[in-house]
């Protein structure tokens, strides 16, 4: 299927703000024109097939969470048609001339290897064919497969897989194009739920994670930076901390930062101070010692309120820049029967992996060897090449599992500071951030504001839609993931629109969090919407259905999913109690298709209980791994719950919130009931890491509406009154 | 300081390092038991979640010295091969996502249905609270802490 405009801007916006980010372009361009994106991808790269008949599978992509380690493999294995129970799972070094592009994000890991990954366990399967076909001297078309076996039906002879691997390995793999894949009807694999691969190594502790490398004679390296966005280090008691117990080198980091007006999502080092130690501990400890003068440069004067109240004298002049037009808005506003009014605004948030930053790296001889937990490991080697000044060749990356990455790990920052450090000190780094800097020096989700004016005629009917973002930036350069794409809903669905932005300067990182863009802009259209449908005395699911033009041939792949999670939470028998309410919401981004409901409960204090989430997704023809992809939007509708409640503020320059405790993760008992339901559609399967999360906030905000007669317009819920019970 | 004795997992070990440091860098980076993880160095996390004398504490809140004499279980002493009820649980249930919050869960629910075989849903909630996981697995850890009460109580 190939990408649409608005989701391509989107992964451009997701891309853009790096060295990283530009590898993603090919690819991407690539699945949009539906042609196998790796043609010269080679079965030997990714399957191994030993004498005593174990089967190993490369996997090649970044495991952040998101299941690639297992699901992956598993499309090798069913096109191979190998017994998955007894095959071995290897995660892949960066080799991108091997593995073709390998990165975590987009959640483009489905539609970027979906049809390749298939054909090369294919080309694989069509080679050990061909051995025994040869072998038994009869036609290739004569032999069929069993999990790990060739047969020769019409004679009852087989050959393992093993007996053949040798031989086959000899020979030139068939064109990728050319190779014949399953019916779907008879995958084994593909849609049967496969537990994850590393589960075992989990629930025993193994060492698994980027935090758990050791690399023998390694220092401990922690680096503190300047509370202020970019400050640099103008004096430090260098000699005072060099003689604490453990220290063996303090360095000062000029930094290497970009002096672009709009800071990007991966702008180069920060300024700071390292401290490299002979273990964690020491260096983390030495480190409250320090007494750093910093300069504090241009960033110390920003502050969340005057960015707030900048928004609204901003919301009173016309906007600086138009994204899209049609038809005349104001003029249908002025004669409009009904005109709603609201603005509504969201804040900056962190990724908080729960895994801190780390990589550990070793120079030796000219060659760099990296562990790292990147999610984009090839723009990462870019820029070590560029600020070390050796060449990209010289650099070998190892992937570890990750603890959680959530977009922050396309950012290579952590990456390339332990990457300087080993080559300023000579021997291997481990470099660790604490959870502190983690807060303090993340690309964060950047916040906005939304001014919106919609017109209703006699009838009802939405007639005009004014829609003006406030957001960071310099003129018509947004800041990583802040702008806003020409057909964001109801773009094209509305006569009379108009959607404009203005910028405000900002010295911060920003970048993309899961479903960037859309993680905020389906809460304040989904919910403005919810808000004129309410206005027209229409009920919010058959207001919207008709906006999108509920159309009896089910093309619309949202009005379906709308139409499915209203049926599962039977919607239209709920009732209308105090304090009790629903709420729907659906929206469309990386290539998913997703509505929500949620059913909630507020109490006389304004605290909200979630019950119950209703999630219908369509992502294509295929649910490749059933049960981890429920999981993943357990996660989603989590995740969007947690980042109703958080928010990053800042005060003279400053984060203000340093731990969990001040940008809380849901807890347990917060947790509602969710159901997941996938609608298989006629398309080609895509991806889940991102597309289940942004109707999750609005589905609440609408939900909280219903029950209370109260409009959540700001985020986190503290600032609109109410909380979580 | 003389150097002190911790018992971990089973076994003694003499550790020379500053009496103040806290429990998790002793088993992460002296003991190379690296299955505790470090989320928050706070306490309010749970990734750290370690047992000392068979209750649930957390490693980076918890200096050397006050650790004593109290033997101290951590994910690698909960079974030897992953067949602790808890874990074997946990593997059928698939709770992991990113998997790192789950030795801190896994010895929180071990703690748990040590001193209550059967909790309800409301019980595990209180008792699992303070375990963050970011990727949201909540959901299925409920699941597995009730499988593992059930097989527990077939055996
Ligand atoms: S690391 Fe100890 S509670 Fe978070
Ligand atoms: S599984 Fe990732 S933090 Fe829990």
């Amino acid at each position: 299927m190939p990408l649409n405009r608005r989701t391509f801007l989107q992964m451009s916006a997701l891309l853009t703000g790096g060295l990283a980010l530009n590898l993603y372009e090919t690819p991407i361009a690539a699945a949009q024109s539906g042609q196998p994106v790796q043609p010269d991808l080679s079965p030997r790269a990714f399957i191994h097939i030993a004498a005593d008949g174990t089967i190993t599978l490369m996997a090649k992509n970044p495991e952040i969470g998101q299941g690639v380690k297992t699901m992956l493999p598993m499309l090798l294995a069913e096109e191979l048609d190998a017994d998955w129970s007894t095959i071995h799972i290897q995660q892949a070094d960066l080799d991108e001339s091997h593995y073709g592009r390998q990165f975590a994000g987009g959640s483009m890991a489905t539609p970027l290897n979906w049809d390749p990954l298939r054909r090369v366990g294919a080309a694989c399967r069509q080679m050990l064919i061909s051995v025994a076909a040869q072998r038994w001297s009869v036609p290739v078309s004569d032999c069929t497969t069993a999990p790990n076996r060739v047969l020769h039906a019409t004679s009852g002879r087989s050959f393992t897989y093993a007996e053949l691997a040798t031989d086959a390995a000899r020979l030139t793999p068939p064109p990728l194009a050319s190779v014949q894949l399953k019916d779907p009807r008879d995958y084994r694999i593909i849609g049967k739920s496969q537990p994850n691969v590393d589960r075992l190594s989990i629930v025993t502790g193994k060492p698994l994670y980027g935090i758990d490398i050791t690399v023998p004679g390694m220092l401990h390296a922690v680096i503190e930076k300047c509370a202020v966005f970019g400050g640099k280090v103008k004096s430090c008691n260098q000699a005072a901390i060099q003689k604490l117990p453990g220290v063996r080198h303090v360095l000062v980091l000029e930094g290497t930062l970009a002096t672009n007006p709009v800071v990007s999502s991966d702008p180069g080092i920060e300024p700071g101070v390292a401290i490299l130690a002979d273990t964690w501990w020491q260096a983390q400890s030495a480190r409250s010692k320090l007494k750093i003068e910093w300069d504090l440069g241009t960033g110390a004067t920003q502050s969340t309120d005057a960015f707030a109240k900048r928004a609204a004298e901003l919301f009173q002049a016309p906007p600086a820049n138009t994204i899209h037009t049609a038809g005349d808005v104001d003029a249908a506003l002025k004669s409009a029967a009904k005109v709603v009014e609201a603005t509504y605004a969201y804040p900056f948030i962190a990724h908080a992996t729960l895994e801190p930053q780390n990589t550990t790296a070793s120079f030796k001889d000219g060659k760099l060897e990296i562990w790292t937990t990147s999610q984009a490991p090839g723009g990462g080697r870019k820029m070590v090449a560029s600020a070390l000044k050796i060449p990209a060749d010289a650099i070998t990356i190892h992937l570890t599992r990750t603890g959680g990455a959530f977009g922050r790990r396309l950012m290579n920052d952590y990456m390339v500071e332990a990457a300087w450090l080993t080559k300023q000190v000579g021997v291997p780094v481990k470099l660790l951030w604490s959870r502190e800097d983690d807060f303090g020096h993340d690309a964060y989700r950047p916040g906005g504001f939304h001014s919106f004016k919609a017109g209703l005629d006699a009838h009802g009917k939405l007639i005009a839609w004014r829609q003006h973002l406030v957001t960071y930036g310099v003129g018509d350069h947004y800041a990583s993931s802040a702008g806003i794409s020409a057909d964001e809903f109801p773009s094209g669905h509305v006569e009379n629109f108009g959607l404009y932005a203005t910028a405000m300067p900002l010295r911060l990182r920003t970048g993309p969090l899961r479903a960037p863009g859309s993680n905020a802009l389906a809460f304040v259209a989904q919910s403005f919407l919810d808000e004129v449908a309410a206005a027209a005395g229409r009920d919010p699911l058959e207001f919207q259905l008709d906006l999108r033009g509920n159309s009896s041939n089910h093309s619309d792949r949202l009005s379906n999913v709308l139409a499915l999670a209203a049926e599962r939470s039977s919607w239209a028998k709920r009732t209308h109690t105090p304090g009790k309410g629903m709420g729907i919401a659906c929206y469309a981004c990386h290539l998913g298709f997703f509505a929500e409901v949620a059913a909630v409960t507020v109490d006389e204090k304004n605290r909200i209980t979630v019950n119950h989430i209703w999630v219908v997704g369509d992502i294509g023809s295929q649910i490749i791994n059933p049960a981890a992809a429920e999981n993943m939007v357990y996660g989603a509708v989590i995740d969007g719950l947690s980042q109703m409640a958080q928010e990053i503020t800042l005060d003279e320059g400053r984060i203000q919130q340093t731990n969990y405790n001040q940008h809380p993760v849901l807890h347990m008992r917060q947790t509602p009931a969710i159901e997941a339901f996938f609608l298989k559609s006629d398309n080609p399967p895509t991806g889940l890491g991102e597309p289940a999360l942004p109707p999750l906030l609005p589905a609440v905000a609408n939900a909280v509406f219903a029950a209370t007669g109260k409009r959540i317009r700001t985020l986190p819920l503290s600032r609109s009154g109410f909380s979580f019970a | 300081m003389p150097p002190q004795q911790l018992k971990v997992n089973n076994t003694i070990h003499t550790i020379d390092v500053a009496p103040d440091t806290p429990l998790l860098w002793i088993l992460r980076d002296i003991l190379d038991l690296k299955g505790t993880k470090y989320g928050c160095g706070i306490g309010s996390c749970g990734a750290c979640t370690v047992l000392i004398s068979g209750r649930p504490a957390r490693a980076c809140q918890t200096r050397l010295d006050e650790v004593g004499t109290n033997p101290v279980t951590t994910i690698e002493g909960l079974s030897l091969d992953g067949t602790h009820p808890v874990q074997l649980a946990w593997q059928q249930v698939d709770v992991a996502q990113c998997g790192y919050c789950q030795a801190g869960q896994i010895m929180a629910a071990s703690a748990l249905l040590a001193s209550n075989p059967h909790p309800t849903d409301a019980q595990i909630d209180a008792a699992m609270s303070s375990n963050i996981c970011r990727c949201g697995t909540y959901p299925r850890i409920r699941q597995a802490i009730h499988q593992a009460a059930e097989s527990a109580a077939k055996k």
